[in-house]
């Protein structure tokens, strides 16, 4: 029975160092063979081929993209026009109030920021970020994964997760000092 | 806890093959790029920095006394209602458009050589782009109504003209301020990291950390990161294209002769391609000396640099002729006299260090002795961006100095406050590009990282594949 006085952090996963890229990513698709699904993979780069090795979807960032680009394209065109015939018309070169060809330039201006920005903000709202504190973080040296280092990490959360024989699955994959990650 | 999960680093000579040098050879880049912000500045740095902020400060002075008195201070005046304010504009516009070109166009050729000065050029786009917009926010003389700019009606419930190209250029060119920033931006939070990473005092930590918004390098992150990148870099490139395109516009919709062709929009992107190339090459040179970064920005990225600024001169010599060409055969009096006023005329010199700079001098780039001696090329690189200074210059004044009727001609002279505000806004450029060097990492380690040649068996493109089918394979024989 437990006897310490102090409550026991929670466990959240375990985490294991590789050598480099290619080590990682063996790693990473024997440990989605062996079942397990809630992994992630740390690098200082992007790694070729990890984000089928981690079984991720298709981003839907294209598609809010495309949104972002259609409501510019709405608000600047639809602003623009109700600006032109209703609030303040007002024959410019001798046009009709409602011309589409001089509003052009501004519409794929708006449009194009409209999508930039989403391409943007949405990629933060998916990867969760402004996100200052991770509980990875306190791991010393887990601030090698911006500089030359690499890890697995497997969730506690996973179905398949047993801590024992998860740290062991993970050193039977080559990591190096396999340990706890603690909320 | 104070437990480290990596094994310590092995330092000290190994097999080139192993792949610990692999490590060692990531670990050695993040050395030598953070280490550029994390060392003592070098002892060059602040003698450069102050100096950049006197000449900045001229352009404060030369501003606020535009402001507090007129632009009547301004050498500026019937007929020539734009002269330096707006050659700078376009100037420091064309500039920014290598930055882009390199970042975006050059990313999505795959360009991989583009890894290792696309920051840099970014942050030069960036500063470019933000001198550049010192200039129409001061022309207009009562600057407290340039929110008449905004597209809000004014004070008057009057809306301003979305059919104007003026219009146009304000969301022109505050677009591709934005997206600019936010490509540049993003490019750099995973080296923010790095820096929060290796920060040793508190306010670098506070800072760099904030900045770098929790990055951590997770898979699950790239994923969605290297989308975001690809789509801004896909955004970017119509968008630098159109950006000087309206530009061009501002002179091409008027109907004075010189101003009125259509070959401007294409012209004048060869030329801000062309002008911002020159830059990156004149500031790279030195850059590149002072740090130390020859084994990142090595002779073959000037080389390639050079061969895009051959390639864009030819570009801008062609228009220079089509438009001579035009002009003759559309049989305009008013066209052919513009023509040979730029050639003939009071502005000659301008035209004729125009072409000296823009069109004969780079010819020399077709040697490759010329493109691999540095300096060589360092000067070349200078002298393009006097002859783009003057081919504003030449294309703004000398078509407003002499149009239709000869007896409303006029000339154009430069007060010195015209030309202390076109130094000190000099002065601020560089005062910007030095902050940038001083406290952020100049070169793309990320991506740099991604493209070294990877020892092993790590070949990319099959991996991908393979570990889709070894996966599903799996997963077919558990369900089995």
């Amino acid at each position: 029975m437990n006897t310490d006085p102090l409550p026991q952090p929670e466990l959240l996963g375990v985490i294991a160092s590789f050598e480099g890229p290619e080590s990682l990513l063996e790693a990473t698709m024997q440990a989605r063979m062996a079942g397990y699904e809630r992994l992630d993979a740390f690098s200082p780069f992007p790694i070729h081929g990890i984000s089928e090795a981690l079984g991720l979807r298709r981003s839907p960032l294209p598609w809010m993209v495309l949104g972002g680009g259609l409501v510019g394209i709405g608000l600047a065109l639809g602003g623009m026009l109700y600006i032109n015939v209703f609030e303040y018309p007002i024959v410019v070169g001798g046009k009709p109030h409602g011309a589409l060809e001089p509003l052009l330039p501004i519409t794929f201006e708006v449009s194009l920021l409209f999508a930039a920005l989403t391409a943007v903000l949405g990629m933060f709202y998916l990867n969760g970020m402004p996100l200052l504190h991770h509980p990875l973080f306190r791991l010393e040296g887990f601030a090698r994964t911006t500089d030359d280092g690499f890890f697995l990490t497997i969730d506690a959360s996973d179905p398949r997760f047993e801590f024992k024989e998860t740290m062991g699955f993970l050193e039977s994959l080559g990591g190096k000092s396999v340990m706890r990650v603690e909320a | 806890m104070n437990l480290s999960i990596v094994e310590p680093r092995l330092d000290g000579q190994q097999n080139p093959h192993s792949r610990m040098t692999e490590g060692l050879e990531y670990h050695r880049l993040t050395e030598q790029i953070c280490g550029i912000v994390e060392r003592p500045v070098p002892r060059w740095w602040l003698p450069a920095f102050l100096t950049s902020l006197a000449i900045a400060s001229g352009a404060l002075f030369a501003a606020t006394y535009l402001i507090s008195t007129g632009v009547g201070v301004w050498g500026e005046n019937q007929p020539v209602g734009w002269a330096f304010d707006i050659t700078n504009f376009v100037f420091w516009v064309g500039i920014g458009h290598a930055g882009t070109l390199i970042s975006a166009i050059l990313f999505l050729l795959r360009q991989k050589w583009r890894t290792s000065i696309n920051r840099f050029a970014e942050a030069m786009t960036l500063f470019a782009v933000a001198c550049a917009g010192v200039y129409p926010l001061i022309h207009i003389g009562r600057v407290w109504m340039s929110w008449f700019l905004a597209p809000v009606p004014n004070a008057n419930a009057i809306w301003p003209n979305f059919r104007s190209p003026l219009l146009w250029d304000v969301f022109a060119v505050s677009t591709y301020a934005t997206v600019s920033l936010l490509f540049w931006y993003v490019g750099m939070i995973p080296d923010l990291a790095s820096l929060r990473d290796r920060a040793v005092t508190r306010p670098r930590q506070v800072i760099y950390g904030i900045l770098a918004l929790g990055w951590r390098g997770s898979g699950r992150h790239w994923h969605h990161y290297e989308i975001a990148y690809l789509l801004l870099a896909g955004l970017a490139t119509p968008l630098v294209v159109s950006v000087h395109t309206i530009v061009s516009f501002d002179f091409a919709t008027s109907v004075i002769p010189g101003w009125h062709t259509t070959i401007f929009p294409p012209y004048f992107v060869a030329g801000a391609i062309f002008s911002g190339f020159a830059m990156v090459i004149t500031l790279m040179i030195p850059a590149r000396e002072l740090y130390g970064l020859k084994d990142l920005v090595t002779d073959r990225h000037l080389d390639k640099m050079a061969k895009v600024l051959l390639a864009t001169s030819l570009m801008v010599g062609y228009a220079y002729s089509v438009e001579l060409f035009t002009a003759w055969y559309s049989a305009n009096l008013y066209e052919r006299f513009a023509f040979q006023n730029r050639l003939f005329g009071p502005l000659a010199w301008g035209y004729a260090i125009m072409v000296l700079c823009n069109v004969a001098i780079p010819q020399l780039l077709w040697l490759k002795r010329v493109r691999e001696s540095v300096w060589v090329l360092f000067v070349i690189s200078v002298l393009v961006n006097v002859g783009m200074w003057f081919e504003r210059f030449v294309i703004i004044v000398s078509s407003l100095e002499r149009d239709f009727l000869p007896s409303s001609w006029g000339r154009f002279i430069p007060t010195w406050v015209d030309l202390l505000q076109m130094l000190g806004v000099f002065g601020l450029f560089f005062s910007l590009m030095l902050l940038f060097l001083r406290f952020l990492p100049m070169v793309a380690l990320s991506e740099v990282k991604a493209i070294l040649p990877h020892p092993s068996h790590f070949k990319a493109g099959h991996t991908a594949n393979e570990s889709v089918q070894a996966v599903s394979r799996a997963k077919e024989v558990q369900a089995s």
